[in-house]
């Protein structure tokens, strides 16, 4: 007769999240910081089709790392649910902080209750009308979200990325300032990344309904140069 | 989220159906209730695109119940519709509309054809059928700029959803004989911006001269009927100074007669 192993949850758990963390760190990263008229994203992505960074709403992004199909499912759920808030109350009434919470409660109930968690980190930003109106709300595998401030760095490497970043970052700069610090911060001190590699967006303050804008290679290299 | 075979894509009036919200799902019978009704549409092709123009007034009856509706409406960037018929609904239709094409846009990642937009519409008439046999009938015009024949386009709408591509150009509404007469009398191929707009609005006058149903300009309030013209540039109301010029060219023009 066969009997059931017995594994211990603070086991089970533990396996989960490495298995977790090991999907995340095989990809790539990607950095998130305010500047002084918005949040700038940029991530390192070779694909020019596949999106990491995207538009939920008039003033919210979203930007997953990890495995590609998860994230993106969850990218198409944010989209429904901003909109149909929007489309049942009224536009001001959808925000970052309930698209988060909603996030990660998806996270949360699959990483207890599924036989896999799911391989990715996520983050919503949202632009405020003004600098303190800003949000970056960074949720990782297992539901656990982080309100960050300023700056924020989602996948493989994050600790040395971070480390790159907070000695570059400039409180208030200007979008060109904000681009060259984190392809520097990305691309570390020992390999080259051309600009046909990162994937850029902005939220801009300004004044129009729709805040995201996607920065294609040439508008980034202008930039840059 | 939804399982893969419930999955409603980029479609949103889909997805409000798997939730339960479709507005269309309720069609009830109104009887002889008198609903606040929405007037006449016109737009017409010019050499750099459309123009689309609207009066403002909405009819109850025979009450004027609204001077102030936007009947001509940004879809998107290249895009605009204008529409007639129960107020209601219509302004339901023009909002879900406004809706599906910047949800198809951020699911997808990428916009929807001029024509898939033209498609998406006549759905969302057909949906409205059980609505418009109790009588809150829509008909809407969309027009716009197609980036890949770099060309305007127009079409109307029937009750059933049918939708008809016009050449040159269309009316619609209580008004709609009178406002396509005077399209039918002066539409030139190839007109200059300023023309078109002037002649959009010329039908609209015609049309509330002779229609108690549509509204014509308000030099007293300062209401003037919406107009719009979408180019490669994008969707472009005409400036309310523009139109008060306009109409006192025409009300000279009548006095004269």
């Amino acid at each position: 007769m066969s009997m059931p192993f017995y594994v211990a949850p603070e086991q089970m758990m533990k396996d989960r999240a490495d298995y977790a963390r090991k999907g995340i760190a095989r990809g790539r990263a990607l950095v998130a910081q305010q500047f002084a008229d918005g949040i700038a994203l940029v991530a390192e992505n070779p694909s020019n089709t596949l999106r990491k960074v995207s538009e939920i709403y008039d003033r919210i992004a979203f930007a997953g790392v990890g495995r590609y199909n998860e994230f993106d499912q969850l990218r198409v759920a944010g989209v429904r649910a901003a909109d149909l808030k929007g489309y049942q109350f009224s536009r001001h009434d959808v925000d970052a902080r309930g698209l988060a919470n909603q996030y990660a409660q998806i996270l949360g109930q699959t990483f207890t209750h599924e036989m896999k968690p799911l391989e990715v980190e996520i983050l919503v930003a949202e632009v405020g009308t003004t600098v303190s109106g800003d949000r970056l709300f960074h949720i990782l595998y297992d539901g656990t979200v982080v309100d960050e401030q300023r700056y924020c760095v989602l996948g493989g490497d994050a600790e040395s990325i971070r480390e790159r970043l907070v000695s570059g970052y400039t409180e208030r700069g200007s979008l060109t300032d904000a681009l060259k610090i984190a392809r520097a911060a990305l691309k570390g001190p020992d390999r080259e990344l051309s600009v046909s590699d990162l994937e850029v967006a902005v939220l801009e303050r300004n004044g129009k309904r729709r805040c995201f804008t996607r920065l294609n290679d040439d508008a980034v290299n202008r930039l840059l140069t | 989220m939804f399982s893969h075979d419930h999955d409603p894509g980029a479609n949103f009036g889909e997805f409000l159906k798997r939730v339960g919200l479709s507005p269309f799902d309720r069609a009830q019978n109104v009887g002889d209730m008198i609903l606040p009704h929405a007037t006449t549409c016109v737009a017409l092709k010019f050499a750099d695109g459309v123009v689309m123009a609207g009066d403002r007034r909405a009819t109850f009856g025979n009450f004027i119940s609204h001077r102030e509706m936007e009947k001509v409406v940004q879809a998107d960037d290249f895009s605009g519709v204008a529409i007639a018929g129960a107020a209601g609904p219509a302004m339901e239709m023009v909002k879900l509309f406004q809706l599906q094409l910047e949800h198809y846009e951020k699911v997808e990642g990428q916009q929807l054809s001029l024509e898939g937009k033209a498609n998406q519409l006549s759905i969302f008439v057909r949906s409205n059928l059980p609505a418009a046999m109790q009588g809150m009938m829509v008909v809407p015009i969309f027009a716009g700029f197609d980036q890949l024949t770099s060309e305007g386009r127009l079409w109307d709408y029937d009750a059933t959803g049918g939708r008809y591509e016009e050449r040159d150009f269309v009316a619609t509404g209580s008004g709609m004989m009178h406002a396509s007469t005077v399209l039918r009398v002066s539409w030139r191929r190839d007109m200059a911006s300023a023309d078109a707009i002037a002649l959009a609005a010329r039908a609209l006058w015609e049309a509330s001269d002779a229609d108690s149903a549509t509204g014509g300009p308000d030099a007293l309030r300062g209401i003037y009927p919406v107009v719009a013209s979408i180019t490669n540039n994008g969707f472009q109301r005409v400036g309310d100074d523009v139109l008060a010029q306009i109409y006192a060219t025409i009300a000279e023009g009548v006095r004269q007669r």
